[in-house]
């Protein structure tokens, strides 16, 4: 029996039609967008200005709130413009805009391909490169890496958990770097498990990825405290509470992170930009994105600079299909619709998923018929239908009750709805709005 | 092109399941039952299932259209569900202008008059079979015996009545069980379903069929027809244990009566049921426990029906009580 979460879950469709394209690197952009909003947290704050000349890898943002990030430049070349820019929400905000002009590197960085597998770096060292580097969660949570690293006193982690889960339908940008680069990834589990100071890791990975989970345990056989860990294949196996629960049988409590739990999870894509940090002295300037859909020419995973626009992607995999209706940034679970395609690639782009008009549409919502088919599935044990009747009426005390708090937007309950509710949407509605009523009643 | 795209909230895809889908699967498991009851009732049977659906389906149509001023969903086929099983309810020579009035009542009323599909707190049916109860009690408990096929194609049941196997046991009552047993059809043909009794209840083979339907098409979930049908089971058998010449055997329980086509169509009603798998549990238990209750105490023969209305009042109450077990707390 493979391990697995124990409340809902669904199964999707999953589509993986990159899987076999391997990693293929794009050139940087002519003009790249970078967005300040690339983490979970405060914005970054921009620390150069128009007209400044900037090399590969230089910062140019700085994160100044204590969860934030610090941003570096994906090219060379020119700042055009701190202005702003459409993120993948649809709105404007800052971004810092740079001409590319040649293809110069800051100092002391390593390009070359060589694995350096002799880890010299301190638990301190690491743990400030690894802020340094604006290295955030590539899952597409974008959590500052460095601040889920810093253990609270109190609190003691025992498990490096990896995040090899990759459970949204489509997406194969975690899977293709465990397949082209788990020497790094191993690398990136030893330096993170000295970072934490812990005695184990756990690479997690879906079942539905055979040659990964033999590849990984291939390349761990020399580390003992590095255990390859197949899962069930059932959505949300990559959230954050699930994945522990999978594998440890710990619950992380309602409103309370991994660490009370003794658990730290980083994704796949992280731990190899940690690698890249601390062995390399590179910061987070690109990532791999998997770029694919049914009708698409040539489903691909690139490896792309931060603010590279989506459009120049999907020229790369020959033009928007005719007939496409929509453009999801991310997988087709969690992941935004673009309203813009010049919206660039952020630190958590993880896909760009393209869905003919007939996927697109939203079918004709029914009244709800009460089938129960949403609380069944719903990972974290809440009643979706109910949720979603208070807000409708604006009873954000039963939402509140109800621990609408506690929904992790995960999409199992809309996606199961036999009378197609827009659950998400409401839910959504229902923390934003009762995140703020508990925020002004601790003021 | 780029003002094109749709821009809609997380998930962007669906699952294969919608209203439709499921009602018509529903429709689909309830055939067997329709089928046995043409072939044991004959025309009769025909006739007011016919006038039941469409009724049901026609009525909603008018309310929906003309009262409500909403776009009809009829096409969703619970209309159809609720018209062919107020049908199942009924015994085969009531007359159609009842069977008419019947419906219009469990649709116009216990259904739309709360807004349609989805809020009514009673299952529509069987409010319908009750409405119809209290108001035609006589031609609602006169049942013709299940004739053979062809001999009963006509419409003149006069002479071919006779009381149902709860019926014998109510009238009865008080007697040693053994020397009413005699009368009473034994369990295979309750099983296959050649006995007297309303329309689609008569065959329990046929509803258990349609209900493992509904079950490997995971449309219902084991918890409220086990529920339901052990606690019956259990409730006659205790009281069968503590005295067998008052009380008859558990098995003739299951197998009598409105229980099994109650157990795997009434009370799973998704409308009316609670949602969580305890509450549904709990929701069967007390349908089981009512059911044997009236049964043997009650001043009707039957039970099922009074056993689910009356659990549909708790439902809400019970979804209360009993929710989803949640994560982290």
């Amino acid at each position: 029996m493979l391990k697995t979460f124990k409340l809902g879950g669904i199964h999707p469709e999953e589509n993986k039609i990159s899987k076999n394209s391997p990693i293929e690197e794009i050139e940087a952009p002519e003009t790249a967008y970078i967005l300040m909003n690339q983490n979970l947290g405060a914005p970054s704050v921009p620390v150069v200005s128009k007209g400044d000349k900037v090399k590969i890898g230089q910062l140019i943002a700085k994160g100044e709130a204590f969860i934030s990030a610090f941003v570096h430049s994906p090219v060379s070349g020119t700042v055009a413009a701190v202005d702003t820019h459409v993120d993948a929400t649809g709105y404007k905000r800052t971004a810092i805009i740079i001409n590319k002009e040649g293809d110069e590197w800051v100092d002391g960085v390593d390009l070359s391909d060589k694995l350096n597998s002799k880890i010299t770096a301190s638990k301190e060292e690491i743990l400030e490169i690894i802020k340094d580097s604006g290295i955030v969660g590539l899952g597409g949570a974008t959590f500052p890496a460095h601040v889920k690293l810093m253990v609270p006193k109190d609190k003691k982690a025992e498990y490096l958990i990896v995040n090899g889960v990759e459970c949204e339908p489509y997406l194969t940008s975690d899977y293709r770097l465990m397949l082209e680069k788990a020497d790094e990834i191993v690398v990136g589990v030893r330096l993170l498990m000295k970072a934490l100071d812990v005695p184990k890791a756990i690479i997690a990975i879906e079942n539905n990825k055979p040659d990964a989970i033999e590849h990984m345990k291939n390349k761990t056989v020399s580390y003992p405290e590095i255990l390859i860990e197949a899962l069930k294949v059932k959505y949300p196996q990559g959230a954050e509470k699930q994945l522990i629960y999978s594998l440890l049988k710990r619950e992380v409590p309602s409103g309370k992170l991994p660490i009370e739990v003794g658990c730290v999870v980083q994704n796949i894509g992280t731990t190899f930009a940690v690698y890249e940090a601390v062995q390399k002295n590179k910061p987070l300037i690109e990532r791999i994105v998997t770029v694919t859909g049914k009708k698409v020419k040539k489903p691909s995973n690139f490896k792309v600079r931060i603010g590279t626009p989506v459009s120049t992607l999907i020229e790369k995999v020959g033009g928007i299909p005719e007939g496409s209706g929509k453009v999801i940034s991310g997988g087709p679970m969690m992941g935004k619709s673009l309203a813009d395609l010049n919206t660039p690639v952020v630190k958590g782009t993880s896909g760009i998923v393209i869905f003919d008009e007939k996927e697109s549409k939203r079918n004709v919502t029914y009244n709800c018929i009460r089938c129960a088919r949403c609380t069944d599935v719903c990972p974290m044990g809440l009643q979706p239908y109910l949720l979603s009747n208070a807000v409708e009426n604006n009873a954000w005390d039963i939402a509140e009750k109800n621990k609408v708090m506690d929904c992790i937007e995960c999409g199992s309950c809309h996606y199961t709805c036999p009378s197609n509710r827009p659950l998400v949407d409401n839910l959504r509605i229902g923390k934003a709005k009762v995140g703020e009523i508990i925020r002004n009643r601790k003021n | 092109m780029m003002n094109l795209l749709t821009v809609s909230g997380s998930p962007h895809i669906h699952g294969n399941q919608n209203v439709k889908k499921i009602m018509w699967q529903v429709v689909l498991a309830l055939m067997p039952a329709m089928l046995v009851s043409f072939w044991y009732f004959g025309l009769s049977a025909i006739l007011l299932t016919v006038i039941s659906v469409t009724g049901a389906v026609v009525v909603e149509y008018l309310i929906a259209k003309f009262l409500l001023k909403t776009t009809p969903t009829v096409g969703d086929g619970s209309a159809v569900i609720t018209g062919l099983l107020l049908a199942f309810n009924v015994p085969s020579s009531l007359p159609w202008w009842e069977m008419l009035i019947g419906v219009t009542f469990a649709i116009g009323v216990a259904k739309m008059a709360y807004g349609g599909l989805g809020k009514n707190p009673f299952n529509p049916a069987i409010a319908g079979r009750i409405f119809m109860l209290v108001s035609f009690p006589v031609d609602m408990t006169t049942w013709p015996k299940p004739g053979l096929p062809f001999n009963t194609l006509n419409f003149s049941v006069d002479g071919l009545t006779g009381p149902t196997s709860l019926g014998i046991l109510k009238e009865r009552v008080g007697e040693n069980i053994s020397s009413i047993s005699a009368q009473l059809p034994d369990y295979m043909t309750m099983f296959i379903g050649e006995k007297g009794g309303s329309l689609g209840e008569v065959s329990a083979a046929a509803i258990i069929l349609g209900g493992l339907f509904l079950l490997f098409r995971r449309i219902i979930s084991w918890h409220i027809p086990i529920s339901f049908l052990l606690s019956a089971f259990v409730f006659a058998g205790i009281l069968y244990l503590v005295d067998d010449t008052q009380y008859i055997n558990p098995m003739f329980h299951l197998l009598a009566g409105g229980l099994m086509l109650g157990a795997f169509f009434m009370a799973t009603d998704m409308v009316t049921s609670p949602m969580s798998k305890t509450g549904q549990i709990v929701f069967g238990v007390g349908c089981g426990l009512l059911t044997i209750l009236i049964r043997v105490w009650g001043a009707y023969p039957e039970g099922v029906s009074f056993a689910i209305l009356i659990m549909n009042a708790f439902t809400p109450l019970i979804n209360k009580m009993f929710k989803p077990k949640s994560f982290g707390r």
